[in-house]
């Protein structure tokens, strides 16, 4: 046999899936074995599956050999790897970006040779998806590294290609690799595989189509939608009159935000409030060179919020309307045909009660023995229902009383104290004010994570002065929230600060 | 019932003489089984072998018209012992599980088997779990047919070779009165090929023959001193028939054989590998038509001197491609040429990294340092691909691990919810998990688990954890897969006989659910084929439990939590034990979609539900996905112009469990979360309420968006 001429000519097209499970990507192995093997050439499949397939990623390799077909029990059958080498792979197909980053660390694209189709919208992991604030990947960074990575880099939101088609991502990107013309088989061979295989063909070749063209047009990159500019209602006209002559254009966008929120929180005079705490701060920034007007901004931003408390009342109030009924209605995919029902969660402890009860009997309820004993036990409410509904519109109501509420008077002293906060600091060191206006960041959510919340927000406020007495002290504020945001229990809030010289 | 029906590879078992079977390579083994005359098949499952026990399964009419008898073993060590019919009569049987942990489970029967030895062939298919993929331990099944005296087989991973080594390996176990295990690696059990079919073999000899004259004989049972006489008959007679037969079949091959001074000896296992890795050195073309000798090992035990003599004489050194650690094989070939007295050199292990998965790049690279150091003048031209330098190390912090976990709608999630709110209360406790899906508890976010022993050892591996000194109880997990196994003896048994106090939750959801799916005495499915319906509660009690409490919905974060809690602080002392039950989601969202599929278009009355996050409502601090973990909780940009975080929201593959709400109550998280119920094909009754919550709700929506429209938006 080793005299025998080698003909090294005859290559293997070696074509890695990855894919996480359940998202079909054995699917698009097969289609593609069965697609080469209708043509009359040899292909093989493989994968490693077993526990994989709940949810984690997974491999598929294909190979193809372009060679003529020999009968099966033949001696000289191609010799198909399992599984990919780096540097040898001719397509890798990913089925979503940061399964793509994958392909890239472990060597599979690489520029000699390699054309990575991978669809660019983001299934979070776990360690984005469970972070106390923001720490997903950006997706440019990504985005770069698979362009520079890759000798032909294509990439469209496949995901959202095959939603409209009302299918599976496999099916779309089937659709991209038919329409890159990588392989030596025509569109008709690519849609006879999807016909063949027989399950959801029309939706399939929907989104099959739906690949294929995205790699006609050029950019087949989906720009999200900015999001519409807020615009004031007739009640805020005075409102909007007294931001135009009092305050920089450069803070209307988010002042007209504020103001709108606040109004439909409780009413225009809270609104107005808003502008009235916020002027002096303006005349803080303004002597401020850089006209950036990053103090009102921030400030701006964090005070509507902080006004705009989600207390019993607010969330009834946001339960109730139609915007949300439809919100609803699109996102759970329903059709005219059929008939919605919504219910709505609830778990109100004696401190949400006492919250929205006027101060006094707020404060009694919260000492009073007797009410403790009740147990609070989690509630269902059919918002849909006229019952619930009404016991939701009931609760809103109660939004002309908030302004006696016990939280009402609690979050005001502590909004005041803020403030002040802010405003002292700000002739000293603006960019430490700028952080202070920040750290409302840090209270969030209800009920233990907002008691939490409150309690890091002061934590870190309270180093103020030891804070003051680092080299950068507004770098050492950002680091204090970051680290109050890294876990739960505090550990590297705490650690960070014994960190600081006392 | 498993979670792939597999109702379309059933019809290719039934493929008859010269019809081509196009398929995965576990499936072609099931075929070559049927083609070889088997009367009983066992096995336990497991990846990658499930596929073989799930399409016999669904194969019963099949294999009731061949006569065979098809068993789903309560563990590997019940399907090794099931081999016991082949010791006394010519029946054929075969089983099948994940090695090595499969096994370890069975090797005290395997170890019986083979001191008696068989009159029927008899093969154990095991699947090879090592490498990527592998989800248990790295270790090797070869050790096993070493210390038992069992022939190893490990073919080329090609569909004929597979399907040639099922047929070669009965007749290599009768030839040789010897049981054979056929080794297979993750992929090539999931190989998709072809190979040319031959017609189903009924057996000659029947089970019903054997039990209608039943055979005895004392010196096949293992006891003194017929045990001695097996361990002569090992040597003796055993093992020279195994070489006779290898060699007389031609069971190893010698591939590009020339007179080069130098060559290469493979584990059958690796070969496509290798000749992937010859090819891009240039030394092989894509047919395998390899420049360099090559000794094809599929059989990797016995080492057949005689074809070991037949390679290296002549040779300088010869490079042998052993996957896996200890280096049986090359220890074995050093022996061989000493004995023989050849000057050739075994290479091995210092070319290869000693652990590790053997791919084609470190091939390429062991084979260049054995080329290079041989120095041959017959081998030349080779040369290694450039490498490809790509530096992507910029990529590393952007990549995040993505390891399996809980699927959406799990019912074993909420559990881990339960486990983390109650430690919340009360302080961390040491918990030994066991083996199964339940075991993704270990990762993020739950972070519960300490170490994990053995399938069904959850409740054993917390054994030393009893003591008076403290208050504090140990918590272990086990599925009811593990309980069956062994877990009732081994864990709850032991724990009620030596006076444990400490506390065991049975994961109950219906299946051995990590495996496939597969139904096991709880089940509470329907199965013709066996008894299902047989509650762990009963078994439980049966052993002298005294405190067992069981939660019928899992989902029930509240009671989950307080069940825990009691177990926990209960003043009572002695074993506890939780049954937190619910459907495996995977399969009841097999078993029902279609169905309700099926009645909306039929008309009639379906409701659907799915939850959500209200976004203008979520803070984006993401506690309920840190107490849930299910994939369809997801993050999404917060769409309020003033909030930069994140917000949470459920994406379309949410199957309406109801976990994300029960957290809500349990943790009093926020009140985001809003269930949908859809209703298809609404009646006159619902159409008739719905006219009037528009009427009425309407109105009030009227009046809030007037207000709202004055405020603007």
């Amino acid at each position: 046999m080793g005299s025998k001429e080698i003909i090294m000519s005859e290559k293997a097209i070696c074509i890695a899936i990855l894919a996480m499970g359940g998202e079909g990507g054995g699917v698009l192995a097969d289609w593609i074995v069965d697609l080469a093997e209708q043509a009359g050439f040899h292909a093989q499949t493989t994968s490693v599956p077993g526990v994989a397939q709940r949810t984690g990623a997974t491999i598929y390799y294909v190979e193809i050999y372009p060679g003529a077909n020999s009968a099966p029990n033949d001696d000289c059958q191609p010799v198909l790897s399992l599984m990919p080498v780096p540097g040898h792979v001719d397509i890798v197909i990913a089925s979503e970006l940061m399964e793509a980053g994958r392909a890239i660390q472990r060597g599979l694209v690489t520029r000699n040779k390699t054309t990575l189709i991978a669809s660019t919208h983001r299934v979070y992991s776990m360690t984005e998806k469970m972070a106390m604030g923001d720490s997903r990947v950006d997706s440019k960074k990504l985005i770069s590294a698979a362009a520079s990575a890759a000798q032909r880099f294509i990439h469209a939101d496949f995901a959202s290609l095959a939603q409209k088609s009302e299918s599976v991502i496999s099916a779309a990107l089937f659709g991209a690799l038919a329409g890159a013309r990588l392989l030596p088989f025509s569109r008709d061979d690519f849609e006879a595989a999807i016909r063949r295989g027989g399950v959801g063909i029309k939706s399939s070749l929907a989104a099959f189509a739906a690949g294929f063209d995205s790699i006609q047009t050029s950019d087949a990159t989906v720009t999200a939608a900015s999001p519409a500019k807020p615009m004031p209602g007739p009640a805020l006209a005075r409102l909007v009159q007294r931001i135009d002559l009092k305050f920089p254009i450069e803070s209307h966008a988010v002042l007209h935000a504020g103001i709108i929120r606040l109004a439909d929180y409780q009413d225009v005079a809270y609104a107005g409030e808003f502008l009235d705490y916020l002027e002096p701060i303006l005349l803080q920034d303004s002597p401020h060179g850089d006209a950036r007007y990053g103090l009102l901004h921030e400030a701006a931003r964090h005070l509507a919020l902080w006004m705009s408390y989600n207390d019993a009342i607010r969330v009834a109030d946001l339960k109730i309307r139609r915007k949300r009924f439809e919100r609803v209605e699109n996102e759970v995919e329903y059709r005219e045909d059929q008939l919605l029902e919504i219910d709505d969660f609830f778990h109100p402890r004696i401190e949400e009660i006492a919250d929205i009860m006027p101060a006094g009997f707020g404060r009694w309820l919260l000492k009073s023995k007797l009410l403790q004993r009740f147990k609070m036990g989690g509630r269902v409410i059919k918002t849909t229902s006229v019952r619930g509904y009404m016991q939701l519109y009931v609760v809103s109501s109660l939004r002309r009383w908030r302004r006696s509420s016990l939280r009402f008077q609690l979050e005001r002293q502590r909004i005041l104290a803020w403030l002040d906060l802010i405003r002292s600091t700000a002739s000293i060191n603006y960019e430490l004010a700028v952080a202070i206006a920040k750290a409302q960041k840090l209270i969030k959510g209800y009920g233990d994570t907002h008691h939490r919340g409150n309690s890091n927000f002061d934590a870190v406020l309270n180093a103020l002065t030891r804070i003051q007495a680092q080299n950068n002290p507004a770098a050492t504020m950002e680091q204090l929230i970051h680290a109050a945001l890294a876990d739960e229990n505090g550990l590297a809030l705490k650690k960070a600060l014994d960190a600081l010289a006392p | 019932m498993a979670e792939r029906s597999f109702s379309r590879e059933v019809e290719k078992l039934r493929l008859k003489a010269g019809e081509e079977f196009r398929g995965e390579g576990i499936l072609a083994v099931a075929k070559a089984l049927l083609q070889s005359g088997v009367s009983y098949v066992a096995g336990y499952q497991g990846s990658p072998i499930s596929h073989l026990m799930d399409v016999f399964t669904d194969a019963n009419d099949l294999l009731a018209e061949l006569d065979i008898r098809f068993e789903h073993s309560a563990s590997e060590a019940t399907a090794a012992a099931t081999l016991a019919a082949s010791i006394n009569y010519p029946l054929r049987g075969a089983i099948t599980f994940k090695s090595t942990v499969g096994t370890n489970v069975a090797s005290d029967a395997l170890a019986n088997l083979a001191s008696g030895g068989v009159t029927g062939g008899a093969l154990v298919i095991v699947g090879e779990d090592y490498g990527e993929g592998s989800s248990i331990m790295q270790e090797r099944s070869h050790a096993f047919a070493m210390k038992s005296q069992m022939w190893l087989l490990d073919p080329r991973p090609s569909l004929p070779a597979i399907v040639r080594a099922v047929e070669t390996g009965f007749e290599l176990s009768e030839a040789s009165n010897t049981p054979v295990m056929l080794a297979l690696r993750v992929r090539a059990c999931h190989v998709h090929g072809r190979f040319t079919a031959k017609d189903n073999r009924r057996a000659a000899f029947s089970l019903s023959d054997a039990m209608e004259q039943p055979v005895r004989d004392i010196n096949r049972i293992v006891l003194p001193p017929a045990s001695f006489l097996h361990e002569r008959e090992k040597t003796q007679q055993r093992w020279p028939a195994a070489v006779e037969y290898i060699q007389r079949a031609g069971l190893n091959e010698f591939h590009g054989e020339n007179d080069a001074d130098i060559g290469i000896i493979v584990q059958g296992g690796l070969y496509n590998t290798l000749i992937r890795a010859l090819e891009l050195l240039g030394l092989s073309d894509a047919r395998g038509r390899c420049r360099l000798p090559l000794y094809v090992l599929n059989v990797t035990y016995p080492i057949i001197d005689a074809e070991v003599h037949r390679f290296c004489l002549g040779k300088q050194a010869v490079l042998m491609i052993e996957e896996g650690q200890p280096e049986f094989i090359e220890h074995n070939l050093n022996t061989v040429v000493r004995k023989l007295d050849l000057s050739t050199r075994i290479c091995g292990k210092q070319f290869f990294p000693q652990a590790g998965e053997y791919t084609a790049t470190v091939m390429m690279e062991a084979l260049t340092g054995f080329l290079d150091a041989c120095k041959s003048n017959q081998i030349s031209g080779y040369e290694k691909p450039a490498e490809i330098i790509q530096d992507n190390s910029a990529l590393d912090p952007l990549i995040h691990p993505r390891p399996p976990s809980f699927c959406t709608g799990c019912p074993e999630r909420p559990i881990f919810t339960a486990m983390k709110l109650v430690q919340q209360e009360i302080g961390e406790h040491h918990v030994s998990c066991d083996i199964g899906c339940h075991l993704f508890s270990i990762l993020p976010p739950f972070n519960i688990g300490a170490s994990t022993m053995g399938y069904g050892l959850g409740w054993a591996s917390n054994a030393a954890f009893n003591t008076p000194k403290t208050q504090r109880r140990a918590i272990s997990v086990m599925g009811d897969g593990g309980f069956w196994h062994n877990g009732l003896t081994s864990g709850v048994g032991n724990a009620v006989f030596n006076k444990s106090d400490s506390v065991l939750i049975v994961v109950d959801n219906r299946y051995t659910a990590a495996t496939g799916g597969q139904d096991i005495l709880s089940s509470t499915a329907k199965n013709s084929l066996r008894t299902t319906n047989q509650p762990i509660e009963k078994a439980v009690a049966g052993v002298g439990v005294d405190w067992i409490r069981t939660i019928p919905r899992t989902y029930n974060v509240d009671q989950m939590r307080a069940v825990l809690r009691e177990a926990l602080t209960t003043s009572r002392r002695g074993p506890k034990v939780i049954i937190a039950q619910s459907e495996c989601m995977l399969n009841k969202q097999r078993r029902l979609k279609p169905l309700m599929r099926q009645l909306a278009l039929e008309g009639r009355r379906v409701v659907r539900e799915r939850f959500g996050v209200d976004d203008d409502i979520c803070t984006g601090d993401h506690s309920c996905i840190r107490l849930s973990g299910c994939p369809s909780l997801a993050i999404k940009d917060n769409p309020d112009p003033l909030r930069d975080d994140p917000v949470a929201c459920v994406t379309s593959s949410c199957v309406g469990c109801g976990l994300c709400g029960e957290t809500v109550q349990a943790a009093a998280l926020c009140p985001s979360f809003f269930r949908a119920r859809i209703i298809s094909n609404p009646t006159a009754w619902d159409h008739f309420k719905a006219g009037i919550r528009r009427v009425v709700i309407g109105f009030f929506q009227k009046t809030i968006e007037r207000r709202m429209k004055l405020h603007g938006q």
